[in-house]
């Protein structure tokens, strides 16, 4: 199509080429297959080769600054205490809630995690954190059945976090726990996934 | 006379005149200023309500885990104004999502993606990807209990990704779980990195469409032929071209004020979304449901089966974008006309519906037990009646085991099982057993939460349950025997 502009784009573009080829003509004679380097394309370079070193002194602490969650994953699972173990009946599965411990003030009730605590009996335990491993949902617990179900996409455990039915790739994830002078205690704070079940 | 030597004394410094030559000036083919041709416009005056609206609820939201659930109650209640602007917010980026679906819609069929306009398409794409971004990272402002599990979802697809799947997880989380880092990050996403991208390359976008020129109203019969379209276009400009402003926007400029209106109609009938329960993930009495923009994706994540998902989660879903970018460069020249391309149009369809019937089925949810089926839906009369003492207690043990959360009786209650009104006609006293006790067929096994007695209720019960007249299921030995 024709474009006014278009042209007009092109030639001020050429126009700026031959304005800088004209510079050299300053009365230098070089042979026309090395380019010449004129003060002008010199300096030009140079604030190229500066600008690309300021740049990369840029990038580092931005770039690290963005990405630092993943590579300071250090510690972050910690030992929480859940409570004195006489709150969990025997062959019961009762809900549990600790503070995460790796927050920040204005985390407010997101830092509140829930998880499930089934005691088999004695100092028997497993506590099942509260996403389902299909796609993360908060699974319930029903007693009269004894089945853990998820409200997404249908995911079904038994009382022991093993799959019942429904898409769940692998039963409920599990946390790791001790029992310390009569208390229950958790090792949590991070969300479990397929890629790292807890 | 007066006023035009103002006029020129502007001019002279403004230098307006080639701007708009150039630009809203464009000429465009007489046949392109069609009702066909509305819906890239009317996208872009829904992204201009988004940004308008978007800074004006900034200036009262607080983006920080603790506080935003109370500040969009403060925006529904205190706030003068809040709840109509949140309204149109959220209305409008619905009317975004669908106009510019429309819009690529209407550009496939009419085969405007194809030479000279191949990065139009391309640059398009790109768009329609940072408007689902924002869609999502706009649900997660929403900072509710939906928002909270919503992220827990993204969180899980990504933790799918092999080998960089979890450092994906914490690079979007902000750490290890859903907090207060999350939303801030999902805010920056929200408010700046994506609406950038967006006024960027719609800029690109309609760079190239004035370079490259509105696409000719196709023409059944008249392919695109590379060697000679240029001119053809050309002469068709020179033909019957018109300046889009102030000749050929008229369509657009009635139809967005269409657009407008439709969604201040909405956002004052509906008002705005949520927030629904605070994002406290203590609070498990929730069932999560992502915007309709993605219900599909949620109904297709239900209906796969499993050992197909993370396949098609972290492979098919790529190809599709790939393939979709693809398109241009797959099929450069030939045909425009939808008339002569039936395969582009019964692809369409095809998409269409099953896009359509997922996000349906991702509103009803068929597949999720109904958490509360068991102590709501009431076993209907006509079942109990003239029932023996067994049978009954049979009827209480179907509920009180939750039976009903995914199985219903007439009709009401979950439907992830099938209805067990006409079990008897199906299975046998035999079957029945063996089903309650193992499972299987997606059926948890109940073996060990039932005792004998209560199997041997509820299949008295269940043996019960058929349409009257219908014979008792049989298997084949009884068959043999009745005979």
């Amino acid at each position: 199509m024709s474009d006014p502009e278009t042209g007009s784009e092109t030639g001020s573009e050429a126009g700026s080429e031959s304005g800088n080829e004209a510079v050299p003509g300053s009365g230098q004679r070089l042979p026309p297959s090395v380019p010449p380097v004129t003060r002008r394309s010199f300096l030009f370079r140079l604030g190229i080769g500066l600008n690309a070193i300021a740049a990369s002194l840029m990038a580092v602490p931005i770039i690290g600054y963005v990405i630092s969650a993943t590579f300071q994953k250090r510690a972050m699972q910690a030992w929480i205490p859940l409570g004195e173990i006489d709150q969990f009946p025997e062959r019961e599965t009762r809900l549990a809630k600790y503070r995460n411990p790796f927050t920040v003030p204005w985390d407010g009730t997101t830092a509140d995690i829930p998880c499930w605590v089934r005691r088999i009996d004695g100092q028997r335990f497993q506590i099942f954190a509260i996403n389902c491993a299909h796609l993360g949902c908060p699974v319930r617990w029903f007693p009269q059945s004894g089945l853990f179900m998820c409200p997404c996409h249908g995911g079904v455990y038994y009382e022991d976090g093993s799959v019942a039915s429904g898409p769940p790739p692998r039963g409920l994830y599990e946390y790791e726990y001790q029992i310390k002078n009569g208390a229950l205690w958790v090792r949590g704070g991070q969300t479990p996934t397929l890629s790292e079940p807890v | 006379m007066k006023l035009k030597t103002l006029g020129d004394w502007f001019e002279k410094r403004l230098q307006l005149e080639p701007l708009y030559r150039n630009s809203a000036g464009h000429a465009i083919p007489r046949s392109s200023a069609s009702w066909w041709y509305v819906f890239g416009s009317a996208t872009l005056i829904c992204f201009v309500l988004q940004i308008v609206t978007g800074i004006c609820l900034a200036l009262v939201y607080v983006p920080a885990a603790d506080e935003a659930w109370n500040s969009l109650e403060y925006l529904n209640y205190q706030q003068t104004f809040g709840w109509f602007l949140r309204a149109v917010h959220y209305w409008g980026s619905n009317f975004m999502v669908a106009l510019m679906t429309i819009h690529m819609l209407q550009v496939f069929l009419f085969g405007a993606y194809k030479y000279p306009r191949e990065f139009t398409w391309v640059i398009g794409c790109v768009l329609f990807l940072c408007t689902l971004g924002l869609a999502f990272t706009g649900q997660v402002m929403r900072f509710d209990q939906d928002a909270y599990w919503g992220l827990g979802i993204g969180a899980s697809i990504m933790g799918r990704i092999p080998f960089i799947g979890n450092d994906l997880v914490y690079l979007v989380l902000g750490g290890p779980i859903i907090a207060g880092e999350t939303l801030s990050r999902f805010f920056g996403l929200h408010v700046f990195v994506l609406p950038g991208l967006v006024i960027l390359f719609v800029v690109v976008h309609l760079r190239l469409v004035l370079k490259t020129g509105i696409n000719d109203y196709p023409i059944a019969g008249k392919p695109v032929d590379l060697d000679h379209y240029d001119e053809e276009y050309e002469a068709l400009i020179e033909k019957e071209g018109i300046p889009f402003f102030p000749d050929g926007v008229d369509k657009d400029v009635i139809f967005g004020a269409l657009v407008i209106s439709g969604v201040l109609a909405c956002a004052a009938l509906f008002g705005p979304a949520g927030p629904n329960g605070p994002p406290n993930p203590t609070l498990i009495d929730t069932v999560p449901r992502p915007d309709f923009y993605f219900l599909s994706l949620f109904a297709v994540f239900a209906l796969l089966p499993a050992y197909t998902e993370t396949f098609v989660i972290v492979y098919l879903l790529p190809v599709a974008v790939v393939a979709l970018f693809a398109i241009p460069f797959v099929s450069r020249a030939g045909e425009k006309h939808p008339s002569r391309r039936p395969g582009a149009v019964v692809g369409v369809l095809m998409i269409m519906t099953i896009l359509s019937t997922l996000a349906y089925l991702g509103l009803s949810s068929p597949w999720s037990p109904h958490m509360d089926a068991w102590t709501r839906d009431p076993v209907p009369v006509a079942m109990v009646k003239g029932r023996s003492p067994l049978a009954l207690q049979g009827a209480a043990v179907l509920q009180g085991k939750q039976c009903r959360n995914c199985h219903s009786l007439d009709g009401i209650g979950g439907q992830r099982g099938p209805d067990l009104s006409d079990v008897a006609a199906r299975l046998t006293n035999d079957q029945l057993i063996r089903q309650v006790l193992q499972g299987g067929g997606n059926m948890p096994a109940y073996g060990h939460n039932l005792s004998p007695s209560e199997v041997t209720a509820l299949v008295a019960f269940l043996g019960t349950l058929k349409p009257a007249g219908e014979p008792d299921a049989a298997n084949a030995a009884q068959r043999v025997l009745i005979q």
